[in-house]
């Protein structure tokens, strides 16, 4: 069905708001916990069982990434539809029904590089949530140069063999699939790297979780040691992964900053400026006594609001076609000062309530925090250093030249 | 909220930039300094009417379409690019909306079609300390039977040397900090008792200090209520804060031009100094600050023509995120150009000079983060 005139637009939300009214259950129109983000994948946990019906009937619909197309499971809507659609699941508070590096990344880039059995194969499982990908891309000795990666992929005829180590593999103990970069040609440095696919399952894997400052261990150092990976699971062309990984980081970079690093939303997280009123206390006037402090939330207010106030422009900018050149770089620099402020402004509002680690004396949404705090620390080193998306800035959007 | 200009908007864009550039080139401003002109500049005032800038946000009949605060915008973004000296803020901007917020149909009848077609210039005579707050109005406006009597002294009055006719903001109630008891006057410079003391000023646009003695004027001289006069100054000062951060985003941007040019010609060491990576990343946080800026700017000029609730709050944050912009590229404009940025032949110096009167106008980015906290409940 196409609906492209106001008219069958206006159809079209009433139709979608009737399908929400009817398959959404009631428990998904409520603010999400921490503990009920539903990722997916062949080991997927529901705490929720409301969550499994939503992601199915989200799922079977292709609604989990409404643009792409039908052929693939996608929801085949137009960019109005979708925008209608957005409005509908925004009016009743609904829930996304899943979080994937599959939705966000992988599916993106697959769908512009990768071929049409390629895609047949794995896109659906990913609108419905069945696979849950990871991503190989940081080695010890290739972060924020990333070409420098050294993990070796031999053409062994009838398959590729694969010996190297990954490291901040996100999810990688979670996963069922790994998108990843591969050294295809060891003489030349960006021409000799290939984007490749493999189960994590594969005999030669072996995940290990990395505990962090915060004390969770969100990532993983991942080896594969003589890993066979069927030839048919190499996206584009052998030496040409570079350009879909940069690509892909741009995918990558949009969902981090348009999520700016939020929560999920039902957090129970309050504003700097609300612990600094509740701890410090306010005057006659209602400001905060702290005269200081006060000054410095209210600049990081104002860069939060600037800051949404971009991705809105950009949004709509694209929305009417206009170029919108790199912006993912300025976005993610933005997104990780943004959240670190935050934190930091946080933790100082909350005082000693700030710091407690685990137990019994601290309100349960403090100690959250302090774990968030330590975290947000990441923000401008994962997914490229804000130093990396600096030079990004600079060379590619100023035009200013390499050092000579 | 659109971010999205409509064709005639964007038309009206590329006129106005290709006028700054081609007419109104920081040249004409040292030209203007160095015969003494101190800002006044009838010929380009004659031109801008042609053009009809005067008259962007005034409808050609009552209720009729105009560009918008959105399109004045885009006018005083350009001139903001070349720091033109030109009436558009206080008369185009300010007067006319001061006239439709709150000027009798006499009033509006009498003076938005000669505002439009550029044959009077207004200023606002606000400020009377070196800072801006619009409530500690001292200047008294005393009933006298037939009108009012006018006296007080308003300090650095933006065209205010050579306007036809001040808006002044007098106390009619109270006392200098109260918001109620101000009111509005249309005051003609001729009139008996206006002395204006015209200001040499950092920025060669000039400003005059203006003192009122003993001013009459008639009843019929009242923009909007008296005693609750700030009902239409808070709304008025809302979209002065905004047309600033317009120009000062437009000067601002500019002055970024400038250096990356500098940036990307200048050779030390046998290199580009733009290839420095510490002069690299002191750019991108330059153009990372610009692009939020602009945003912040066209969601508030937005917000006015939408007529939406957050106008107060955008200005705020317009006018404080220009004010930081603005200072810090013209700070980096002057450092990077080295030893040049220090000399008057270069142009660094111009804007950096500018910058400081835009940020201290309708209220610094200070006063602006403050009201912004107040706004938000802390």
């Amino acid at each position: 069905m196409a609906y492209d005139d106001a008219e069958q637009l206006e159809a079209f939300r009433l139709d979608t708001r009737k399908w929400l009214e009817a398959n959404c259950p009631p428990s998904m129109r409520t603010p999400m916990p921490d503990d009920e983000v539903v990722w997916g994948g062949r080991n997927a946990t529901f705490k929720n069982p409301e969550s499994k019906l939503w992601l199915d009937r989200m799922g079977e619909k292709g609604w989990t990434s409404p643009e792409w197309p039908k052929e693939y499971g996608g929801g085949g809507l137009s960019r109005a539809e979708a925008r209608v659609l957005e409005q509908e699941l925004r009016r009743i508070k609904a829930r996304p029904p899943l979080f994937s590096f599959g939705l966000w990344m992988f599916g993106p880039a697959l769908l512009e590089f990768g071929n049409h059995e390629q895609k047949l194969r794995f896109i659906p499982d990913i609108l419905k949530g069945k696979i849950r990908w990871c991503q190989g891309y940081s080695e010890p000795g290739a972060g924020s140069d990333l070409a420098g990666l050294q993990t070796r992929c031999e053409d062994k005829g009838d398959h590729y063999l694969i010996n190297g180590q990954k490291v901040w593999t996100s999810y990688a103990d979670k996963a069922d699939w790994i998108f990843c970069l591969v050294r295809t040609d060891t003489s030349t440095k960006h021409e000799g790297i290939s984007f490749i696919l493999f189960d994590m399952k594969s005999p030669g894997v072996e995940a290990r979780p990395i505990q962090l400052i915060s004390g969770e261990s969100p990532f993983c150092e991942t080896f594969f040691t003589d890993v066979k990976v069927p030839k048919d699971q190499l996206v584009g062309r052998v030496n040409g992964g570079w350009d879909i990984a940069k690509r892909l980081l741009q995918f990558e970079r949009s969902s981090i900053s348009a999520g700016g690093f939020g929560g999920t939303g039902g957090s129970g997280i309050l504003g700097p400026e609300d612990y600094a009123k509740q701890h410090i206390g306010t005057d006659e006037a209602g400001r905060i006594l702290d005269g200081d402090l006060r000054g410095r939330i209210t600049d990081h207010r104002m860069y939060a609001k600037a800051f949404a106030l971009t991705v809105q422009r950009q949004t709509e900018q694209a929305k009417a076609g206009q170029a919108v050149g790199h912006t993912a770089s300025i976005l993610k620099y933005g997104a990780a000062k943004m959240n670190q402020d935050r934190h930091e402004l946080l933790i100082e509002a909350l005082g000693t309530e700030g710091l407690g680690w685990e137990g019994e004396g601290f309100d349960k949404n403090a100690k959250k925090v302090t774990r968030q705090w330590l975290r947000s620390k990441g923000n401008s080193i994962e997914g490229g250093t804000s130093e990396i998306n600096l030079n990004v800035i600079a060379k590619r959007v100023l035009g200013l030249k390499e050092h000579q | 909220m659109s971010f999205v200009l409509t064709e005639d908007q964007e038309m009206l864009r590329e006129t106005a930039m290709a006028f700054a550039r081609d007419e109104l080139p920081v040249a004409h401003l040292r030209a203007l300094r160095d015969k003494g002109a101190n800002g006044n500049d009838p010929a380009t005032r004659k031109k801008l009417a042609e053009l009809g800038f005067f008259g962007v946000i005034v409808p050609d009949e009552p209720g009729g379409e105009t560009f918008g605060l959105v399109g004045l915008g885009q006018i005083l973004e350009a001139q903001g690019r070349t720091l033109a000296a030109t009436p558009l803020v206080q008369t185009a901007l300010i007067a006319a909306s001061a006239l439709q917020l709150g000027g009798t149909p006499a009033q509006k009848a009498e003076w938005l079609p000669k505002i439009a077609a550029g044959e009077v210039t207004f200023a606002l005579a606000l400020d009377e300390s070196a800072h801006f707050s619009p409530y500690s109005i001292a200047t008294e406006a005393e009933r006298d039977g037939q009108g009012f009597t006018l006296n007080g002294l308003k300090k650095y009055v933006p065209d205010g040397h050579y306007a036809d006719v001040f808006i002044v903001a007098a106390r009619t109630f109270g006392e200098a900090g109260d918001r109620h008891g101000i009111s509005l006057f249309l005051v003609p410079k001729g009139a008996k008792g206006v002395t204006v003391t015209p200001l040499k000023t950092v920025d060669s646009h000039g400003a005059a200090h203006v003192s009122f003695d003993g001013v009459h004027v008639p009843q019929t001289a009242l923009v909007g209520p008296a005693d609750e006069g700030a009902d239409i100054l808070d709304p008025l000062l809302d979209r002065a804060a905004i047309g600033m951060a317009a120009e000062m985003l437009g000067s601002a941007q500019a002055a970024f031009d400038m250096t990356l040019d500098y940036l990307n010609n200048r050779k030390q060491f046998g290199q580009l100094i733009g290839s420095f990576q510490s002069l690299q990343h002191r750019a991108a946080k330059m153009f990372v600050e610009l692009e939020m800026t602009r945003s912040c700017v066209a969601a508030a000029l937005g917000a006015v023509d939408g007529g939406k609730a957050d106008v107060a709050e955008l200005a705020s944050l317009a006018k404080a995120k220009a004010g930081e912009l603005v200072h810090l590229v013209s700070n980096e404009c002057v450092q990077m150009h080295g030893g040049i940025g220090m000399t008057d032949a270069a142009e660094p110096g111009f804007y950096m000079k500018r910058a400081r009167v835009q940020e201290a106008l309708y209220g610094s980015a200070s006063w602006h983060r403050d009201r912004y906290a107040r706004l938000n409940g802390f």
